[in-house]
């Protein structure tokens, strides 16, 4: 269905092509997870399947890509619309109208499909997406999962034979995250369509892939062959693949199921080790607390009588699904929301009624989005900007980046550097004026298992050295590594808080690849086992 | 959900509204009277109220409400400090004068206020903000984006520009109100102008990348796919759209100008047929068609007839009741109000009657609404609502209701049984039944049809009609 001959791609200004070598057939009707670890072309290998590079993004495309048997090189993204739906990173970018309806048709109303087809079409993908009831709402009030689905409704009316997905569970909560991906099966299943998608939560997809393409490095040759294969060499794994590793299964297990019905022998090993206790012992000083709390956003509730408190050392993972309070909550704690009942006192002052300016020596948060705390041109300026905010020393913030990210040059325009550097480089200038309680939103959105490694030493540092750290995460995996302490929202309301093996242990939705494996065995990750084994 | 009174079938047509709302606002350009003023925007407020969605083009109503205030502000400090031209004699205050240079004589600023010159300003005032309200009546009663769905299809691509422009104000808001939070993260205050000036160009960076994000996305899905046309057809269509455009201006000037009644309706019946021609020449290059376009019918007559009732009534009562609908602001004078145009006038009121009921769906949409990001309005009575909309009840506990989590399942695993079921008769297999026969058909290498052919599966479509979900026996 998809070809690719002996394909690169290199854009100008740089000097070494971002793809080359790309030599592979993608068959009819496969789920084809394309992975690989930050930066190493992956959107620009998806951008080439629907024209866009170099069409759309300008660079130089060398050999040859056929879809369906159109050459990409003749035919513009417009001409190939009718065989090939894509999907970006952000379903917000892609919505052209405004209602549900509306977007499930545009597409057809370009392409010229008769009204007649066009009104059956949208009413078969509305109850294939299972969107039937929403289909006068507009697209403005729809929750993330929803509006992926119609982002994926909006391309799949055309009847297009390939679909191309960039990243379409990362920024969704592990049940949303479901929901696309029962629509993707269904797909592939039930109407034959050729999906390639790339992903970098592997947990979530791997198991489900016909094929795996894995670029390992920028601008090398890639791997590909059947999920369990790949996922053996691969640099960038799920936790069930890395335990698999450790074990010695081979091939190593793709799901929870499979490393279940491999692991009798590996539960007896660890049945009379206890997990070691990583990271450091969190303190008795308390960082934040928080009593009785009430937010309204509009006379809407928001957060209800929530009750927390975070003590010196502590990491907090607050988990919950989207529009659970969770941002409400740590935005609260930076006095960026007022609250409408209870308290807030956050290392012995209220954010609400403290200048910016005093606040920042008490807390920081790092929010979803990185770059909204980025405003100068250049990382040099940046740092000095922070240096001066926080009336630091000339350096401080410099030192701190030079710390995260060993390799950024001082020119470097922020924009231009990767979602994990973003990242470490707001860390470092929230982290110039040394507050003590930390908050991160969303962190690990975006960042492959490398970068996710690195976050989590770093935090792991800064909780070492006494900070109290709270994140907002859908990411399993992370609030297991790190946290301490796992609080579950729900509707604005803390419905669990205990220590982490508890509470993830016990609930389906929140418990990491590693606890499923091993249950009922309170092993949590993958670091864990190892360190366990290795001591025996 | 079950209230499908207002549902894409039977809402009124878009321009059904607007022919309404110009109505009023005529009608309105007709008179100074500020009793028939007021009773204008009464009448536009009331369909609003008792017709209007949740949807979240519909709450524009009020800040077009206020819009019209500020111009009725503007307009009276303008009347205070720049002075008058109307003569008056009950002085109200005296401003201290600025004693103006020579070359500035007839500019005047400070001096005597009188009541006469604040009674003129108030009423021109008022008749600016009543024609203000009245189109953001029909902005809140019919959505926008709908009519420009009804252009004709020279001018789809300038309407899509629209449609974009618009869905991009309110997230550039957002973006600033965000932005500005964020500053607070830094230090830095977060409120002021300062604050406001200095998220400008991360904003408009942001705002540029979504652009270009959604030029790719619309360039992805065929937005652009044109026909061939002669050149001939080509001059004759910009011919026919140019001119028949410059007599609809003209036109348009005649009539509402007190003036120029005489010739202004058959120049403007002129242009709009050339220019209709045009449009409908231009529309050969589009290869669009059209997804459930708003039907034309008895409702939407009668409120577009209720509309142009009330403004053709209010130009003949300038006829018969001149000094009514103008009353006289020197010498000041109680404006009375006149029983027929009155009248005339709560003949708008008729759509608040035919027009479908509104259903209040849209109300727990705007709650739910988004949640998941940034601008936080909603609320958690709308996220309860969707769960139990998406057939997931759970356990209280859990805050994922009905979610399997990163599945504990082979490569075979079915569907979520939390996905709503096709309806009856409907099986995976046969509400699809259509669909695995099409796409096959590709695979078994039968040739692709030309990407530029206008219907790009209008054979497909002929095949694809006969198994419809309805008649495929289970």
């Amino acid at each position: 269905m998809i070809r690719f001959e002996n394909v690169s791609v290199s854009y100008d200004g740089t000097d070494r092509p971002t793809l080359s070598g790309i030599d592979l057939t993608v068959p009819e009707g496969e789920l084809c997870l394309l992975v690989g670890p930050s930066g190493v072309g992956k959107s620009t290998l998806l951008g080439t399947v629907s024209g866009l590079v170099p069409h759309f993004t300008g660079g130089t495309l060398r050999g040859r890509v056929t879809v369906a048997g159109r050459d990409t090189r003749t035919h513009r993204p417009r001409e190939l619309a009718d065989v090939v739906g894509t999907v970006g990173q952000d379903p917000l970018a892609h919505f052209v109208t405004d209602t549900v309806e509306d977007e499930l048709a545009y597409g057809m109303e370009s392409l010229g499909v008769p009204p007649a087809t066009m009104r059956r079409r949208v009413e078969e993908t509305l109850d294939l997406l299972g969107l039937a009831g929403l289909r006068d709402r507009p697209i403005a009030t729809l929750s993330g999962g929803q509006r992926q689905r119609v982002a994926i409704g909006s391309v799949l009316t055309a009847h297009p034979k390939v679909l191309v997905l960039d990243e379409p569970t990362s920024a969704l909560d592990p049940a949303a995250a479901e929901e696309v991906l029962a629509v993707l099966q269904r797909l592939v299943h039930d109407l034959g369509t050729t999906v390639l998608l790339a992903e970098h939560r592997l947990e979530r997809v791997v198991q489900y892939a016909d094929q795996v393409i894995l670029l390992p490095g920028p601008g090398a040759a890639p791997v590909v062959g059947d999920p369990a294969e790949v996922m053996a060499v691969s640099p960038v794994h799920p936790p069930v693949v890395a335990l698999g590793r450790i074990a010695g299964w081979s091939p190593p297990p793709l799901s929870v199921r499979d490393a279940r019905r491999k692991a009798a022998s590996l539960r007896e090993r660890l049945a009379p080790l206890t997990p070691p206790v990583r990271g450091t012992v969190p303190g008795e000083e308390q960082a934040a607390s928080v009593t009785g709390l009430s937010v309204r956003h509009d006379r809407v509730p928001a957060l209800r009588d929530v009750e927390l408190s975070v003590r010196a050392g502590e990491t907090v993972a607050l988990m919950g699904r989207n529009g659970a309070g969770k941002s409400t909550l740590l935005r609260t704690l930076v006095g960026m929301h007022a609250p409408d009942r209870g308290a807030v006192r956050v290392g012995g002052v209220e954010p609400r009624r403290t200048s910016p300016r005093e606040l920042l020596r008490h807390v920081g948060l790092v929010p979803q989005e990185p770059r909204d705390l980025l405003y100068a041109d250049t990382v040099a300026a940046e740092c000095a900007a922070a240096d001066h905010d926080a009336q630091a020393a000339p350096g401080t913030c410099r030192a701190l980046v030079s710390e995260l990210l060993p390799d950024v040059a001082d020119g470097t325009h922020p924009r231009d550097l990767s979602e994990g550097q973003r990242l470490a480089l707001a860390l470092a200038v929230v982290l110039t004026a040394r507050p003590p309680l930390l908050l991160l939103d969303e962190p690990t959105r975006g960042l492959d298992y490398a970068a996710k490694a690195r976050l989590v030493e770093i935090l792991r540092g800064l909780a070492g050295q006494g900070h109290a750290i709270v994140l907002a995460t859908h990411d399993v995996e992370l609030a297991a590594e790190l946290a301490h302490r796992v609080v579950i929202l729900a509707e604005g309301e803390v419905v669990a808080d205990g220590p982490t093996a508890e509470v993830v242990v016990s609930s389906p939705a929140f418990a990491p690849q590693v606890a499923k494996v091993l249950a009922p065995q309170p092993w949590l990750t993958v670091p864990q086992v190892r360190d366990a084994l290795e001591g025996t | 959900m079950t209230d499908r009174s207002s549902d894409r079938s039977s809402a009124l047509h878009a321009g059904a509204w607007w022919v309404w709302a110009l109505g009023l606002a005529t009608a309105a350009s007709r008179t100074t009277n500020m009793l028939l003023l007021a009773l204008l925007t009464g009448v536009a407020g009331y369909v609003v109220a008792a017709r209007r969605t949740d949807a979240p083009w519909a709450r524009s109503y009020g800040a077009f409400l206020k819009l019209g205030l500020a111009v009725i502000v503007i307009r009276l400090v303008f009347a205070v400090v720049l002075g008058s031209p109307i003569p008056g004699t009950h002085t109200v205050l005296t401003l201290p004068e600025v004693p103006l240079p020579e070359w500035a004589r007839g500019v005047r600023i400070g001096g005597r206020v009188t009541a006469e010159a604040l009674v003129f300003a108030l009423a021109d005032g008022m008749k600016l903000a009543t024609l203000l309200i009245c189109v953001g009546a029909a902005n809140a009663l019919a959505n926008p984006a709908r009519l420009l769905k009804s252009l004709p299809g020279a001018l789809y691509e300038a309407g899509v520009a629209v449609v974009v422009a618009m869905t991009f104000a309110p997230n550039l808001v957002a973006d600033v109100q965000r932005l500005r939070a964020a500053r607070r993260l830094r230090g830095r205050p977060d409120r002021g102008l300062k604050a406001l000036l200095q998220v400008g160009l991360p904003v408009l960076e942001g705002a540029l990348e979504r652009s270009v994000a959604l030029a790719a996305a619309m360039d992805a899905r065929g937005y652009g796919r044109t026909a061939q046309v002669p050149p001939a057809v080509r001059r004759t269509t910009s011919a026919l759209t140019l001119g028949g455009l410059l007599g609809v201006c003209a036109g348009t000037y005649g009539l509402l100008g007190d003036t120029g009644a005489g010739y202004g309706a058959p120049v403007l019946v002129a242009g709009l047929a050339a220019a209709l021609a045009g449009l409908w020449l231009g529309g050969r290059r589009s290869v669009r068609t059209r997804y459930r376009p708003d039907r034309w019918g008895a409702r939407a007559w009668l409120v577009s007839a209720s509309g142009a009732a009330v403004a053709g009534l209010m130009i003949w009562a300038g006829d018969y009741a001149p000094a009514a609908l103008h009353p006289s602001a020197v010498p000041l004078a109680v404006p009375g109000l006149p029983v027929w145009p009155a009248v005339s006038v709560l003949l708008g009121l008729l759509p608040a009657f035919v027009a479908p009921v509104a259903s209040r769906e849209g109300r727990t949409a705007s709650r739910e609404g988004t949640m998941t990001d940034g601008h936080r309005r909603a609320g958690r009575r709308g996220l309860r609502a969707a769960a139990a909309e998406e057939g997931c009840p759970g356990p209280a506990l859990s805050p994922f209701p009905g979610a399997a989590a990163p599945a504990p399942g082979g490569r075979t695993r079915g569907l979520r049984p939390g996905l709503p079921a096709p309806p009856a008769g409907a099986g995976p297999s046969g509400g699809l039944g259509a669909l695995p026969q099409e796409t096959g058909r590709g695979g078994t290498g039968a040739p692709l049809p030309p990407p530029r052919r206008p219907a790009t599966d209008s054979e497909s479509g002929g095949a694809e009609t006969a198994p419809t979900r309805k008649e495929t026996p289970q």
